[in-house]
């Protein structure tokens, strides 16, 4: 697979050469090969283009105009009487945004989801990786067994994922206090694991992590396979113990995969919404809000519609941290095709 | 111990490692065991719940076998509320969605993945940037236009809306299959006589089948899953799947043992389908992570 990758790479660059060699039959040498090398372009951009309009069609459609109207809604106010049509929707400038970055619950929310969204991003990279790396240990029937594990769990829908783990939270009959309490001095039963803030997005973070770490795992260990054995053994022969192995041979190969997983995931855990929502029915606590639940809250709930525009926007500005990294990851990748 | 002065190092140290490895191997399998059963153990209870008695469900010493077993929630679990209609619903915009997503997906993976024209690192970048954008944000604007072009709470506004997230991701990961297909093969064709067409049809896409099933189910399952749009976009009486797993939980709480047996029925179907492409899967996302 590896070899193919390679020499697809190379094609390019081997397969303009017989359009220079046909320049040079033209007058005036480079001239006439920049001319030629021009019209090929020219002549094949109208195929991609005929291709690629559909898809960009129906996104600018569903993606673009939403995306302009998000903006154009965090400069108004637009609440229910805006909604049905009474009054026109009027500007107001960064009214909205000066609102929400004065208001000290806003920060704290800020805050929240920042931890939330590092905690989940770094329990799944590193149980990922730790489960990717036994997983290449263990014998062939417990890998079996945790293949299906992991996927059972991948593909289990977030929302079933959700009822499962409220479920085995629950206060009275949850199955979690009862194992606790058969622990020696644990006293778990009739524990309410949803009355802080703390530890019920420590549920839910788990919930999170359960349901990100096959993703993580399948990809890492795919990657895994390309980490060449003889520079193991190299690098194991030079004195390396297993952990010098890791970091200094499988470490870097992997890095362009961590670094994809990881955005990622920032990506999904920072856009956790159902999660939260159905934990608490429907109706999250102050102190369960992220930012995501927020703008539903500020929009849905209060019918101020620009505020929770407002929030969603500073959402995805926050987001474009991460996104300029991962941006760069991808890029290379399509510039290596 | 008198062995080991007798033979020579070279012979020894093999062997000695073999029985650390051995022994090495019997932990690791004691720790792979333990993930095992913290992974699959919410899954576990899930179909634990779903087929053991309700009332069982909620006696303070839980039972780890359904006994007896009974498929009385199931029942019951059809009764809630409409089971088939939300079922169907489900079925039908996820199917749209990817035939849709997947036909026009293609179309523009092929485009750039084997094409070099200018604007396409613009493409790429403006693909990818969609992907980013979070469903929640998106909400407000897209249950505004919906409102105003009378497809809120039409399957074929949730159509177009689940479009958004299906598309972007249908055309990275054909593109990842793409692109492991040597371009040669199609050169070769053409060299045979075939068209620019001809060596697609007859080439590339008899070696794209498999990715575009695995692409498909996933698009699919995706869809399925939605939760967010489905619940803002549609009112009780059109909800999907998902929604309709809502409808165990009341003011006087959740009839755990019934909604266990409604997430079996939702879960196990897209299980088995996950099941069957996820290697594939694997594949396609991250086709040039690592050699890039």
């Amino acid at each position: 697979m590896s070899a193919a990758e390679t020499t697809t790479a190379k094609v390019p660059p081997t397969r303009p050469s017989p359009s220079p060699r046909n320049g040079a039959g033209l007058p005036g040498g480079s001239t006439g090969t920049g001319k030629t090398v021009r019209k090929r372009t020219a002549g094949s951009a109208a195929v991609p283009w005929a291709l690629l309009a559909p898809c960009l069609l129906i996104i600018l459609l569903v993606m673009g105009y939403p995306l302009v109207r998000l903006v154009t809604l965090s400069f108004q106010s637009f609440g229910k009487s805006e909604l049905w049509g009474f009054k026109d929707a009027e500007w107001v400038g960064f009214k909205n945004f000066s609102a929400i970055l004065g208001d000290g619950e806003f920060w704290a929310v800020v805050v929240r989801t920042v931890v939330f969204t590092a905690g989940a991003v770094v329990l799944t990279m590193v149980l990922g990786m730790l489960i990717a790396l036994l997983m290449q240990r263990v014998s062939g029937w417990v890998k079996a067994l945790i293949s299906i594990a992991l996927v059972a769990s991948w593909g289990m829908p977030i929302i079933v994922a959700t009822a499962i783990f409220k479920w085995i939270f629950d206060t009275d009959y949850g199955v979690l206090n009862w194992l606790l309490s058969k622990l020696p001095g644990v006293e778990m039963a009739g524990h309410n694991w949803f009355a802080s803030g703390t530890q019920g997005l420590a549920v839910i973070t788990l919930l999170v992590v359960w349901g990100a770490v096959p993703f993580v795992v399948i990809t890492l260990s795919a990657g895994l396979t390309q980490v060449p054995k003889e520079m193991e053994e190299a690098a194991r022969l030079d004195g390396a113990g297993a952990w010098g192995v890791f970091r200094w041979v499988t470490l870097p190969i992997l890095k362009p995969i961590i670094v994809m997983l990881t955005t990622l995931s920032v990506i999904w855990d920072m856009g956790v919404f159902p999660q939260v929502f159905v934990m608490r029915g429907g109706n999250p606590e102050a102190e369960f809000q992220l930012l995501t639940t927020y703008s539903y809250q500020k929009a849905f709930v209060v019918n101020d519609y620009s505020g929770g525009s407002a929030i969603a926007l500073v959402t995805v500005l926050l987001l474009l941290g991460v996104v300029a990294v991962y941006m760069r990851q991808m890029l290379k990748i399509g510039e290596v095709e | 111990m008198t062995s080991t002065t007798a033979a020579p190092a070279a012979v020894q140290r093999p062997k000695s490692r073999s029985r650390r490895g051995r022994k090495g191997k019997a932990g690791w399998n004691a720790v792979g065991l333990l993930v095992f059963v913290v992974m699959g153990f919410p899954v576990y209870w899930m179909l634990n719940t779903a087929f053991k008695p309700a009332k069982d469900a909620i006696d303070p010493d839980p039972q780890f076998f359904p006994r007896p077993f009974t498929l009385e929630n199931f029942r019951r679990a059809f009764d809630v509320a409409d089971f088939w209609g939300p079922v169907g619903r489900s079925l039908a915009v996820s199917s749209v969605v990817v035939l849709i997503g997947i036909v026009l997906g293609m179309l523009a993976a092929l485009a750039i993945s084997r094409f070099a024209f200018r604007g396409r690192k613009i493409v790429i970048v403006g693909i990818l940037a969609v992907q980013m954008v979070p469903l929640v944000a998106m909400i407000i604007p897209v249950f505004l236009l919906l409102n105003e072009l009378g497809q809120y709470d039409k399957l074929t506004g949730l159509i177009v809306t689940y479009l958004t997230f299906v598309l972007p991701f249908t055309v990275w990961t054909l593109r990842g299959f793409i692109v492991n297909i040597p371009k040669e093969l199609e050169e070769a064709a053409m060299v045979d006589g075939c068209t620019r067409t001809g060596a697609f049809v007859r080439v590339v896409f008899p070696l794209l089948a498999p990715g575009m099933v695995a692409t498909s189910v996933y698009g699919f399952i995706q869809a399925w899953n939605e939760y967010l749009y489905a619940l803002m976009l549609m009112s009780q009486q059109n909800q999907t799947a998902t929604v309709w797993l809502g409808n165990f939980t009341t003011k006087n709480g959740t009839e755990y043992a019934p909604m266990m047996a409604g997430a079996t029925m939702m879960a196990v179907p897209i299980v088995i389908l996950f099941l069957l492409v996820q290697r594939k899967m694997a594949a396609g996302l991250t086709a040039g992570a690592v050699k890039g």
